[in-house]
């Protein structure tokens, strides 16, 4: 049983392994067949064809920041869900699946309950 | 079996993986752009080999031999690891697939599949998040106007439909009782009406939902506004030349595979299908072919897409994904559960 299961594992790490050794090797052949000649001009940042104005790294809508907040929430509440829904049927076959479906049902709602006031504060609004 | 049967036979599986990939995405670029000619009336690669079918190639061997311009602001060492945290998940998404029915080679049984973890459904979600990663960093790390924007959007985008595609498997689990790909697969088996397979399309609202999502995470038409070339050039990858685009590109493909493929695997039974009374010496083709033929039909439904759907604008896409998607699939969590407990313990009122 131990053994299966890290036997599982072990194809997943060689195959990490074999994964960035091919990408970090091509990337290696890649570099010794190339041509390098790198001038001024061409390594100018693109810009449609005009010279680069200001730097690169210009401020982002604060919008996309509340779409990671939003996320997260949802993220973390699939970690609840998950087992959950693994389990459920033990419960039910013990007697509480009423008990334990009812729980789940407040717990979604407390997220809709969420997500409608996330809309009505006109997160999703675009001016 | 042993420790080295159990080392041998990940090296035989990663390498076999590896190979199966690689000449996949080449067959892939070209069924799409062929597949597309089509539909637009044109004639697509002809050249390169029979039909064109060498094109892939030829275009992977010129990537290779091409100056890999790297611009003066870049931050060197996130703007080389961009393009690799962009392939290995891909990668590492296939692992957990079955392509075929496992079989028996002297007293050992072999899966068709890298690995079968219990918690495969959950791997699948983690690695798909690692995406992100990659598109952030290649964006962020260029340090030039264009890539950024597209990395914001794309980010955004990619979590807003990543929590959709997690929760449309809940009731895929709930049906099935196992986060292990393999157990999903095998809870598939059987026929129904004795021609229809017992597949967990019958839960279609997770169906459509997972697709469309899958969709939208590996950033295809309608939802590629991460590199809506009218407005921001490449996207995230606009200051990649040379094999570190390739890179990208070969990530994109294999993604595209990927969600086919788990889409096959957790709603369209996976491998099984008629074996039409064949012998057993040759029973083992049919679920291989089996799979790919369902998983070519869904990246074909993925190119038809691309050709007949326009770009949609940023502001739908995401109240598609958060009023529309999101909401519909906590109610369908929660209406699937009623319609599996009533299913499995009858009605309390009965």
């Amino acid at each position: 049983m131990l053994d299966q299961y890290f036997g599982d594992y072990i194809t997943v790490a060689a195959f990490i392994a074999v994964g960035a050794l091919l990408v970090g090797g091509g990337m290696f052949a890649s570099s010794l067949l190339r041509p390098d000649k790198p001038t001024k001009v061409k390594s100018e940042t693109y810009e449609c064809g005009i010279d680069p104005v200001g730097g690169g790294w210009s401020q982002s809508h604060i919008r996309y920041y509340i779409f990671a907040l939003l996320f997260l929430i949802f993220d973390v509440e699939a970690v609840f869900i998950f087992p959950w829904a693994v389990r459920i049927e033990d419960f039910a076959a013990a007697g509480l699946g009423g008990f334990i479906f009812v729980e789940m049902v407040i717990f979604i709602v407390i997220l809709l309950l969420g997500l409608v006031y996330a809309i009505r504060k006109g997160v999703l609004r675009w001016e | 079996m042993t420790g080295w049967e159990t080392l041998l036979t990940a090296a035989i599986k990663v390498a076999v993986a590896f190979a199966l990939l690689l000449s996949l995405t080449i067959v892939l670029v070209w069924f799409e752009r062929k597949i597309v000619a089509d539909m637009q009336n044109r004639l697509g690669p002809t050249r390169a080999g029979p039909y064109g079918m060498l094109q892939t190639v030829a275009d992977g061997v010129k990537l290779l031999f091409k100056e890999s311009v790297t611009p003066r602001r870049v931050e060197f060492a996130l703007y080389i690891a961009a393009p690799i945290a962009a392939l290995v998940p891909a990668l590492l998404i296939f692992l957990v697939i079955p392509i075929g029915r496992p079989f028996t080679l002297g007293d050992r049984v072999i899966d068709l599949a890298g690995t079968d973890l219990n918690v495969a459904v959950l791997y699948v979600l983690a690695l798909s998040s690692l995406a992100v990663y990659a598109v952030v960093l290649a964006g962020w790390s260029s340090g030039s106007k264009y890539p950024l924007l597209g990395a914001v959007r794309a980010s955004a985008q990619m979590i807003s439909y990543e929590a959709a595609m997690g929760l449309a498997l809940v009731p895929v689990i709930l049906f099935t009782g196992t986060t292990s790909i393999r157990a999903i697969v095998d809870a598939q088996a059987g026929e129904f009406l004795s021609f229809l397979g017992i597949w967990n399309i019958v839960l279609v609202p997770s169906f459509l939902i997972f697709f469309i999502a899958g969709v939208a995470e590996t950033n295809r038409a309608p939802f590629d506004l991460v590199e809506a070339e009218s407005e921001i050039v490449g996207g995230y990858h606009t200051e990649y030349s040379g094999f570190r685009f390739a890179l990208f590109f070969l990530a994109e493909y294999i993604n595209i595979f990927n969600i086919s493929a788990l889409t096959t695997t957790l709603f369209l039974g996976g491998w099984h299908g008629p074996t039409f009374g064949a012998p057993e010496w040759l029973a083992w083709v049919f679920p291989i072919v089996w799979f790919f033929v369902k998983t070519v039909a869904l990246v074909f439904v993925f190119v038809w897409i691309r050709a007949s759907l326009p770009r949609m604008r940023y502001d739908q896409l995401m109240q598609f994904g958060w009023k529309r998607l999101i909401p519909l699939t906590l109610v369908w969590i929660i209406l699937s559960t009623v319609a599996i407990g009533f299913r499995r313990f009858g009605a309390p009122w009965g």
